[in-house]
């Protein structure tokens, strides 16, 4: 029976004390959950959304850090028959007010019933619900009790069929919360059946994440595929590895890793972050695949990441890669399991000028493409020219997508759904192009800036700095420049002014910089003041992103 | 505060961090509240503290609690140096 709550139940049955995950803690000795444990912790949060009144159907926000909470109050929502979001927790960068913004997008499109959040939080979470009509109950995770003998009768999430929408998920910022990609327990179930397939997955497997809950790559690669598959999973919260990358590493070893999905960046950070003695013991061989997602992928930084890790036992036949999105659940495409990952060397200059992928002998002008490998079972894929007609192989072209495991739909804006596909194709804004079966992805079409494997939308950055005084509202524009130190973009922004003096357009930077710090997720790398008239404008009047990009690059090269 | 850590420490966090070596750092400013430095910025900080001033700062410690201005990231140091 393919829902979350029968599944999990059969695992309550059957392997009651099998350990589900374990979770790395600071100063304190990992904690082991089982199945037992999961079962019991989610089924109290079932019963307090239930004493609250939450039907089956209904959404529920969860507003919590990582760990032992938010993983019962995700699935205590499933077994209550009702859908869970989470959104990323306030940080101590973050300005309140600008957060207090993105909570009420999320629950102006979202309308979720209830929240659920720490008791210091509460009140916050009040002041923004003022907007929000759909707000019956604000929970807090404290006094939320397991539930011993959960009663499965009762349970309205063993109710649920196939076809029910079992939880949503958003990408950050004011415009990725109105985009909350829909998925149905059926498309998850295909999408974990195929992408299985793919990676020749087995219970012997262990998986290992420090990837947020909030983002698809964390919630499914490293969070369900692992739970609801019975392979063992090894949890460090995103907040602990950034300052500690080496306890990845650590990780790995002890529990005899064999499967860890990472952001390009992630490649370069822990190549150059940890020091040789933070790595004393640590065997790395029983990985059998590090799988490159979720920002344009470098062959660089695998490069890097193989050199750093090689004298720690890393295989480069665990070098792996993948294409994925939430809106097709996760992963569109696997590659480097069965064999290495394929690097096409094509001409560069070809690739820009006549958009095809020429491939030619490793030199300066060519370009290393890693392969994004092949399409998994269930999911197909196509490159479009600009008036949607296939492309033929090696043209570069717009990725298209057509699955067993797509998005039921944007929650609530079926405007968005209906732009979003052409021909029962989803269009996915990035572009790329197949070779023998195999994707490779050159760049997106959409202005949309990826940092850190995080979707970062431009016009989020403009509108939060065009708000400081001194700046032309409507007169700033933000993208991103790839920085192949870090192996990810690096966000900049150029603002208008009539200031001329140096120090106001310093204190005009500063500004800039400390309100987007503040009010996004991301850190700004680069702001320029400039003169009137030095952004380019689209003939329509709107401010020409990849124009005013590549002017800035020839002034800054 | 004394110049010599002080200085190089400015220098670092606005030149490789901030990448606006024009910028002057004020002592009292708030640097990871304020999200100046962002957390995968912290690791580096950590790396230069320990290899320019020979002291270590924990991971745990690399958050707003510990230190979050120039002035106590220079007392952290110069209290370790002294042991």
């Amino acid at each position: 029976m393919s829902t979350f709550s029968h599944n999990l139940h059969q695992a309550y049955q059957q392997v009651p004390d099998k350990p589900c995950l374990y979770m790395l803690r600071n100063n304190l000795p990992d904690q082991e959950v089982t199945y037992r444990q999961l079962v019991q912790g989610a089924a109290g949060y079932a019963r307090a959304l239930a004493e609250q009144g939450i039907q089956p159907g209904e959404v529920v926000i969860l507003l919590l850090q990582h760990g032992e909470s938010l993983i019962y109050a995700f699935f205590g929502t499933i077994l209550q028959g009702a859908i869970p979001s989470i959104m990323p927790f306030l940080t101590e960068k973050l300005d309140p007010a600008q957060y207090r913004q993105s909570l009420a997008a999320l629950f102006h499109t979202s309308a979720p019933s209830a929240v659920i959040t720490y008791q210091e939080f509460k009140s916050e979470v009040l002041q923004a619900a003022a907007q929000a009509p759909s707000l019956r109950a604000v929970l807090v995770d404290t006094g939320i009790q397991a539930q011993v003998n959960p009663d499965f009768e009762i349970l309205p999430g063993l109710k649920r069929t196939q076809q029910d929408l079992v939880l949503l998920q958003h990408s950050s910022g004011t415009t990725g919360l109105q985009k909350g990609v829909a998925l149905s327990h059926q498309a998850i179930f295909n999408q974990l059946q195929s992408y299985s397939a793919a990676l020749n997955l087995h219970s012997s497997d262990v998986i290992i994440s420090w990837l947020p809950l909030y983002h698809d790559m964390g919630l499914i690669a490293g969070f369900i595929l692992p739970i609801l598959s019975r392979v063992p999973l090894v949890m460090l919260s995103p907040f602990d590895w950034v300052r500690a990358p080496h306890r990845l590493m650590h990780a790995i070893s002890h529990y005899r890793g064999s499967l860890c999905w990472l952001p390009n960046f992630a490649y370069n950070f822990c190549a150059q972050k940890v020091r040789d003695r933070d790595l004393e013991g640590v065997d790395l061989s029983s990985l059998r695949a590090v799988i490159n997602c979720s920002e344009p992928m470098h062959w660089s930084s695998h490069q890097m990441f193989l050199e750093r890790y090689a004298p720690y036992g890393l295989k480069a036949s665990a070098l792996a890669t993948s294409y994925a999105m939430a809106e097709n659940v996760f992963a569109v495409t696997q590659g480097g399991i069965d064999r290495p990952v394929t690097i096409d060397w094509i001409d560069q200059h070809a690739s820009i000028t006549r958009q095809v992928a020429i491939p030619v002998n490793p030199s300066e002008n060519a370009n290393p493409m890693l392969s994004a490998g092949f399409p998994i079972d269930g999911t197909r894929v196509r490159i479009l020219d600009a008036k949607g007609k296939q492309l033929k192989d090696r043209s570069i072209g717009e990725i298209a997508i057509s699955s067993n495991c797509m998005l039921a739909g944007y929650y609530n804006r079926p405007d968005l759904t209906r732009k979003a596909f052409l021909d029962g194709w989803y269009l996915t804004g990035d572009l790329g192009y197949m070779a023998e079966g195999e994707v490779y992805v050159t760049g997106r079409k959409k202005d949309l800036i990826i940092v850190g494997g995080k979707n970062i939308y431009p016009q989020d950055l403009e509108r939060i700095a065009s708000e400081v005084p001194g700046v032309h509202p409507g007169r700033v524009v933000a993208f991103g420049v790839f920085n192949p130190e870090a192996g990810t973009e690096d966000v900049v922004v150029l603002a208008e002014s009539d200031q001329t003096h140096p120090d106001v357009r310093a204190r005009l930077a500063d500004g800039i910089r400390q309100r987007i710090n503040r009010g996004t997720d991301i850190a700004l790398r680069y702001v320029r003041v400039v003169d009137r008239e030095w952004l380019l404008k689209t003939s329509s009047g709107k401010i020409a992103r990849s124009a005013n990009r590549e002017k800035y690059l020839c002034e800054n090269p | 505060m004394t110049d010599d850590i002080t200085l190089p420490l400015a220098s670092f966090i606005t030149s490789r961090i901030l990448r606006q070596p024009d910028r002057q750092l004020q002592a009292d400013e708030a640097l990871i509240s304020s999200g100046l430095i962002d957390s995968f910025s912290l690791v580096d900080l950590a790396l230069f503290v320990e290899e320019t001033f020979y002291v270590h700062i924990a991971d745990t410690e690399l958050n707003a609690d510990t230190f979050d201005t120039l002035r106590q990231l220079v007392a952290i140091i110069q209290i370790r140096q002294s042991h």
